[in-house]
């Protein structure tokens, strides 16, 4: 089993879906990076879900947007990113890690030595976030020979043909649009995603976890109880970050807060 | 899956979220039932004709080119009704927004043509239009932002990135992801995701073929070269399409050099340092820098300031079929200056750029040479900025 496998079907036993944090890597510095994954992890986050800056992100409202560019700022790369999450892997063996980027740093790169390098890095899986399924060959290519999982985005007005594809090469687990639009914590994701869910589960996808518009441990109690196998926190956890960037020690502790309160609401009993 | 072909040999493709997805389809689904209808093809063609003033003239150059055995006509699209070009593909696409039972349109805009341009389609066809423009460019081009306002058009600054076109078109993405069902995004040159750069080709190609047989009447024969400048490159492929299929024709597309190329401030992603990767949901020639993150471009002409360029020039380049020059900054102004001294238009900056390159290839032409080249705008909006760096008190051409 690989670490998600591993990690979904502990939480299953345990009747709990999983809380994934988004955090955008070398946000606000490298160092500052480091202890935010570490806090994140100390707190409770099952897995981790890890931007890499880029300079023009058209999936990303506003938060994340600021993200990319105080990490650009401080002349982040790629290579920077793979760097921290060597330090995480090297201290959280088991926990599953994922990048969710853009499509211009894994070409710029070249796929193949892009994904050689994730795998080298620790990385269990990649969601391009401008690669729809129809773009999607080249890097499930890629993925497979260097072993790590490809994950695809279900979004809510998706045709069946569409949906079809993203059960047959969506690895690691399914990316389930909660609302339409771009990542932000403004516009709450439209609850619950039953329809959808359901469409799914009749597909086999690989376990559906819930993003976009999640900020509230209410929102990811019904996302839990609808059948997600979890949910995934960008803008809000961004956000403290943003908010906090004069006292380290301060936001460390509103963040491990905020997995805390959000991770007991994965528990259905 | 996509019904028409949506790549250019290894360019073009649709590199966006999967939620834009069947958006995206549903205009290449609408595209292709208007290409079949006649009752749309007349209207399109009865608005290209009775509204924006179609045919556009073909003048040929009295005193601008020194050898009297060469001769250059100018493409007159800067006689269209908003000043460009670009109301060609607007009036078009805006067709296409009604006939998806859409009542919005979203559009970005660089120094505001695309933004006029979209603004007075849907002043006349009753759509309701929010044009981004990069806070950086409303201030540049304000003369511009109030004709928008003025044709009932809502202009949002963009203050994220650089505050240029390039966020501008990042912005309209995003509003686009939220709102398709109401809105269209009206996408201004031949780049962007699939079928955006096969539909604004097919919404330009009118100046082709107009072109053609208006050189064969006056000529009787086909031009030598063709030449047209190159942002995104709408006005070039509108231009190039009808001449593809035809060898003896060279297609010459002119990029803007800026400073030169070697200064790293240009805007040249063929010609220049560019290399291959993905912006705005396309593969093509971007200019980026080692670990993929997109540069920023710079042209004196705020409508060549892109750091990419369509898919279908990157392919056009890529078998050999057209070739991409640069030209700098320096040598446009000088085109704009002196075709305004001796044949009295003012063209925009843009075709500037054309221009100064179509003067060095008449220059080293054999006699008997024909050259066309697409005016594709007028300068009236350039004004304000070329005495800013040219001088009050200008006494002509050096």
């Amino acid at each position: 089993m690989d670490r998600y496998q591993q990690m979904f079907s502990g939480l299953s036993e345990k009747k709990e879906g999983a809380f994934i944090p988004f955090v955008t890597l070398g946000d606000p510095d490298k160092e500052t990076s480091i202890r935010i994954l570490e806090t994140l992890l100390e707190s409770g986050a099952d897995a981790l879900e890890l931007g890499i800056p880029f300079s023009d992100p058209i999936a990303d409202g506003p938060t994340l947007q600021r993200a990319s560019i105080r990490a650009l700022n401080n002349s982040i790369k790629p290579s920077d990113c793979f760097a921290i999450i060597k330090k995480i892997r090297e201290k959280y063996s088991s926990v599953p890690i994922g990048l969710l980027l853009y499509s211009n740093l894994i070409l710029a790169k070249g796929v193949d030595e892009f994904y050689q390098d994730a795998a080298d890095a620790g990385v269990d899986s990649i969601l391009v976030a401008d690669a729809p399924v129809r773009e999607s060959a080249p890097f499930f290519e890629s993925a497979k020979k260097s072993g790590v999982k490809q994950v695809l985005i279900a979004p809510p007005n998706a045709t069946d043909e569409t949906l079809e594809s993203i059960s047959l090469q969506s690895e690691a687990y399914t990316y389930l649009l909660g609302r339409s639009g771009v990542t932000g914590a403004e516009v709450a994701a439209e609850m619950p995603a039953e329809e959808l869910l359901g469409k799914l589960k009749s597909l086999k996808v690989a376990p559906p976890v819930l993003g976009f518009g999640i900020s509230k441990p209410e929102q990811v109690a019904k996302a839990v109880g609808a059948g997600a196998a979890g949910a995934i926190s960008g803008s809000a956890t961004v956000n403290i970050i943003e908010e906090n960037l004069d006292d380290v020690t301060a936001m460390l502790k509103k963040l491990s807060h905020f997995v805390a309160i959000m991770k007991k609401a994965t528990k259905l009993n | 899956m996509n019904k028409l072909e949506r790549n250019f040999g290894e360019f073009g493709g649709m590199y966006v979220p999967e939620l834009l997805i069947p958006a995206l389809d549903q205009l290449e689904q609408a595209f292709l039932d208007d290409q079949q209808d006649p009752g749309f093809q007349k209207e399109f063609l009865d608005l290209l004709k009775d509204y924006a003033g179609r045919p556009t003239a073909l003048t040929k150059c009295r005193n601008l080119v020194s050898n009297p055995n060469v001769s250059l006509y100018l493409k007159r699209e800067d006689l269209l009704h908003g000043g460009a070009h670009k109301t060609n593909q607007v009036l078009g696409q805006a067709l296409l927004t009604k006939r998806m039972g859409k009542s919005e349109v979203i559009a970005e805009t660089g120094a505001g043509q695309h933004g006029v341009a979209t603004a007075l389609a849907c002043a006349l066809l009753g759509l309701k239009a929010r044009v981004y423009m990069g806070a950086k460019d409303v201030e540049r081009q304000s003369p511009n932002v109030f004709r928008m306002r003025l044709m009932g058009a809502e202009v949002i600054p963009v203050n994220s990135g650089s505050g240029t076109l390039k966020d501008a078109v990042n912005e309209a993405m995003r509003d686009w992801s939220a709102t398709y069902n109401e809105a269209h995004y009206l996408l201004g040159t031949a780049a962007g995701p699939h079928p955006f750069p096969t539909i604004v080709r097919e919404f330009q190609s009118i100046i082709g073929q107009e072109t053609k047989n208006q050189i064969m009447a006056k000529e009787g024969r086909l031009p030598d070269k063709v030449i047209a400048c190159v942002g995104g490159g709408s006005n070039a492929i509108g231009m190039f399409a009808d001449f593809i299929d035809e060898p003896s024709v060279q297609l010459i597309g002119v990029e803007p050099g800026g400073k030169g190329i070697h200064s790293g401030k240009h805007g040249a992603a063929i010609s220049g340092e560019g290399s291959k990767g993905v912006l705005h949901g396309t593969y093509s020639y971007i200019m980026q820098d080692a670990e993929g993150q997109i540069e920023e471009s710079y042209s004196v002409s705020a409508g060549l300031d892109y750091p990419a360029v369509g898919p279908q020039h990157a392919y056009l380049h890529s078998i050999g079929r057209a070739e991409y020059v640069a030209v700098n900054d320096d040598e446009a102004l000088r085109a704009f200056q002196l075709l305004a001294s001796k044949e009295g238009i003012i063209p925009a900056l843009e075709p500037s750029h054309a221009l100064a390159h179509a003067l060095k290839v008449a220059e080293e032409a054999s006699d008997g040479t024909l050259i066309v080249l697409n005016l594709s705008g007028r300068g009236d909006k350039d004004l304000a900025h070329v005495r800013s760096i040219i001088g009050e008190d200008y006494k002509g051409v050096k």
